[in-house]
């Protein structure tokens, strides 16, 4: 089932005194429940611009967005904010939690856009999720009694919470050192997994891109589907897999059906 | 329920947004709770001068509706006492008239300590007390039992107590009244009237008055003789009714040639609407002065923190905030943080009003002092309120219009 779909979607913005920019130029592309799509390119390339389409945040200057079979000029905006809380998870490079809040709080700003039934059960459902990253026992944490990687592992349960079918990771492992990125990246990709939504990485890190499925490269606005990298995951897909048993504790959790049923 | 959980989830969100920005929600809060403490302490004195002006008013014209009345005949003269009071009382029975009182304004020569003196003094019925709302300073006034004492009772102005050498009540001061039948006055209550010494004066009961029989002052030929009046305390909305049919009944009962000469003589019969509308409009004028400074300030404050939250609504927006949700949830935390500080404002101006220092500053001492005019409180409070939501509809409109992608991209 397509998810989401986009045709012939480009992105221009005006500057004064200036040509007007082409950031995205004719992208098609077609996204599948429960994919898990790479989007490498170079800085400027127009990636977060794509995200951000992608996510409802913004609007392409033509061309047609359709999510979930409703095209976007049908939904009215706040329409859209409902449909972006419950459906895309969003994951920043610079992970963008809430100062001053506990891990616990920023985990559960997402269910204070959720229906009752998530709303009124907030607490317990954004304590099992940091469960879910491993992070059970730093529920009082502020954000800057953390590590980077544990930041990133709280946007990640704060992006998942509301249980959503497109997760938006916006170079997650940016601001991470190498291994700690593999194993944020490792933990993402399973527990998306699981709960069976579509994964849309950006990146320009070869070996999280090795770990999608599908991959493409934007290049000057233009997206190409990138085979060439395939042959990059054998190698590189060695190493990630083997930094996944130390992620062990936290993750085997979420194989229950059980749990994963609960939160979508 | 799903308006309920937004309700209260937007709620929860302005509560947490407070809690985190503790310093600056307490500079917010300092300054409206002062703007509100004033705005009520303002409104508080000003229904508390309200009330000491009408007790002013109502002492010399009585509480609305008064009704007075004079029965003279074309030659002047003053009817029968003994029967008009009855024909009075038969009247005010019929008319289910509750309070009524008969009243004279004399003066008598008294023998006093420091040598026989003109007093100017006043009789009437126990009932008077409550009509005009008359004040006392120590003691008490009469009550009906008064009427059966030996010894006449009565109430004496400042200046006469200083006369008798400032005598404890306790003692049961008293001086002899001459008259017809010579007695001696028992001072039970005194009142703060003074004229710095020059004018005694007293009050007594009507009765005792009709026993003593004053002698009368001697001034002059064709001189006015005071006559008593008599008073009825009737509700204001059948105030022109009942003149009518007191007018008509007691014209009867005295026979022909007599006029019963009724009037309404209480402030509000001379004023339409509010006597003490300038009074209010003075007050109300300061008060919503206090009250903008105070809100000025606040939207300067939110305005300056929305800029710093642009980035923090952003993320919100991105976690499915629905810039209806953003804009109450900044009104919210305006609203929250007001009614908060209403409260602690209202506390202060009781905490003030209550000082000493404003009773010292009423001129006269106010009778019937409500505890807090609970006037006061609401309109601190809804005023409060209504400062939150204006103050925050401009960061609210701020904040709806920050772009999410620009937000994030910071
Ligand atoms: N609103 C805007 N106004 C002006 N220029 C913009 C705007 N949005 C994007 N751009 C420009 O478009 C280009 C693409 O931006 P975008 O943020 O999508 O790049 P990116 O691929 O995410 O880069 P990076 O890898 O550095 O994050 C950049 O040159 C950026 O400056
Ligand atoms: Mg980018």
């Amino acid at each position: 089932m397509t998810l989401l779909r986009l045709e012939q979607v480009t992105r221009t913005v005006r500057i004064p005194d200036a040509e007007p920019l082409h950031i995205l130029r004719g992208i098609d592309l077609e996204v599948e429940v429960g994919d898990h799509v790479s989007i490498v390119g170079r800085s400027g390339s127009g990636k977060s611009t794509l995200l951000n389409l992608l996510g409802l945040l913004d609007e392409p200057t033509s061309g047609r967005l359709v999510f979930d079979e409703i095209p976007l000029e049908r939904m009215r905006s706040g329409q859209r904010d409902r449909r972006r809380g419950r459906d895309v998870g969003f994951i920043f490079q610079q992970f963008n939690l809430l100062g001053g809040r506990t891990a616990l709080e920023n985990v559960m700003t997402p269910l204070l856009y959720a229906g009752p039934a998530q709303f009124w059960r907030r607490r317990r459902l954004a304590a099992e999720m940091l469960d879910r990253v491993g992070l059970g026992s730093r529920l009082d944490s502020l954000p800057t009694q953390l590590s980077g990687g544990e930041q990133q592992r709280v946007a990640i349960a704060r992006a998942l919470v509301r249980g959503p079918r497109l997760i938006l990771a916006d170079e997650p492992t940016g601001a991470l050192d190498v291994e700690t990125g593999e194993r944020v990246m490792a933990l993402l990709d399973q527990v998306a997994e699981d709960s069976g939504a579509a994964l849309i990485t950006i990146t320009h890190d070869p070996n999280v891109a090795a770990l999608a499925r599908r991959h493409y490269r934007l290049d000057q606005g233009i997206l190409t589907p990138s085979g060439a990298e395939v042959r990059l995951e054998p190698a590189l897909a060695a190493p990630t897999s083997a930094a996944a048993p130390a992620l062990a504790p936290p993750v085997a959790p979420l194989a229950g059906p059980s749990t994963s049923g609960e939160v979508l | 329920m799903r308006l309920l959980t937004s309700i209260a989830a937007a709620l929860v969100e302005a509560w947490g947004e407070l809690r985190v920005s503790r310093l600056r929600v307490m500079l917010s809060l300092i300054g409206v709770a002062v703007a509100v403490a004033a705005l009520t302490a303002v409104t508080a004195l000003g229904a508390i001068a309200e009330q000491s002006l009408r007790e002013q008013q109502e002492r010399f014209g009585g509480r609305p509706a008064l009704l007075s009345l004079q029965p003279t005949n074309s030659a002047g003269e003053a009817a029968d006492s003994a029967l008009t009071t009855a024909a009075f009382d038969a009247a005010a029975e019929r008319y289910g008239i509750t309070h009524t009182s008969r009243t004279i304004m004399d003066q008598t020569l008294v023998q006093l300590p420091t040598g026989e003196t003109p007093v100017q003094f006043q009789a009437f019925d126990a009932d008077y007390v409550t009509m005009h709302r008359l004040a006392i300073r120590e003691g008490r006034w009469f009550t009906d039992g008064d009427a059966e004492r030996f010894a006449p009772a009565v109430v004496i102005n400042r200046d006469l107590w200083q006369m008798l050498g400032e005598p404890d009540l306790s003692t049961h001061p008293h001086f002899p009244l001459s008259g017809v039948q010579p007695t001696t006055a028992v001072v039970i209550g005194v009142t703060g009237d003074d004229c710095q010494g020059g004018c005694p004066t007293m009050n007594l009961l009507y009765d005792d008055y009709q026993r003593v029989g004053f002698t009368p002052m001697d001034y002059g030929p064709d001189s006015y003789v005071p006559q008593p009046t008599y008073e009825a305390w009737v509700p204001p909305s059948q105030a022109k009714e009942l003149m009518k049919r007191l007018d008509s009944s007691i014209s009867a009962s005295l026979g022909d040639g007599w006029q019963t000469n009724i009037s309404r003589n209480d402030y509000a019969a001379y004023l339409d609407g509010d006597p003490l509308l300038p009074v209010k409009l003075g007050v109300g004028g300061v008060a919503g002065l206090v009250l903008l400074l105070g809100a000025l300030g606040l939207v300067n404050i939110s305005l300056v923190t929305v800029k710093y939250r642009v980035r923090e609504i952003g993320i919100r927006r991105s976690f499915g905030a629905t810039a209806g949700r953003v804009f109450f949830g900044v009104m919210m935390e305006s609203v929250v943080a007001t009614v908060v500080a209403g409260l602690i404002g209202v506390a202060l101006a009781v905490a003030v009003m209550k000082s000493p220092l404003v009773s010292m500053m009423m001129s006269t001492p106010v009778q019937d002092l409500p505890p807090f005019p609970i006037s006061a409180a609401i309109v601190g409070l809804v005023s409060a309120t209504a400062v939150g939501a204006l103050a925050g509809l401009v960061p609210a409109l701020v904040a709806v219009r920050v772009k999410p992608i620009d937000a994030i991209r910071l």
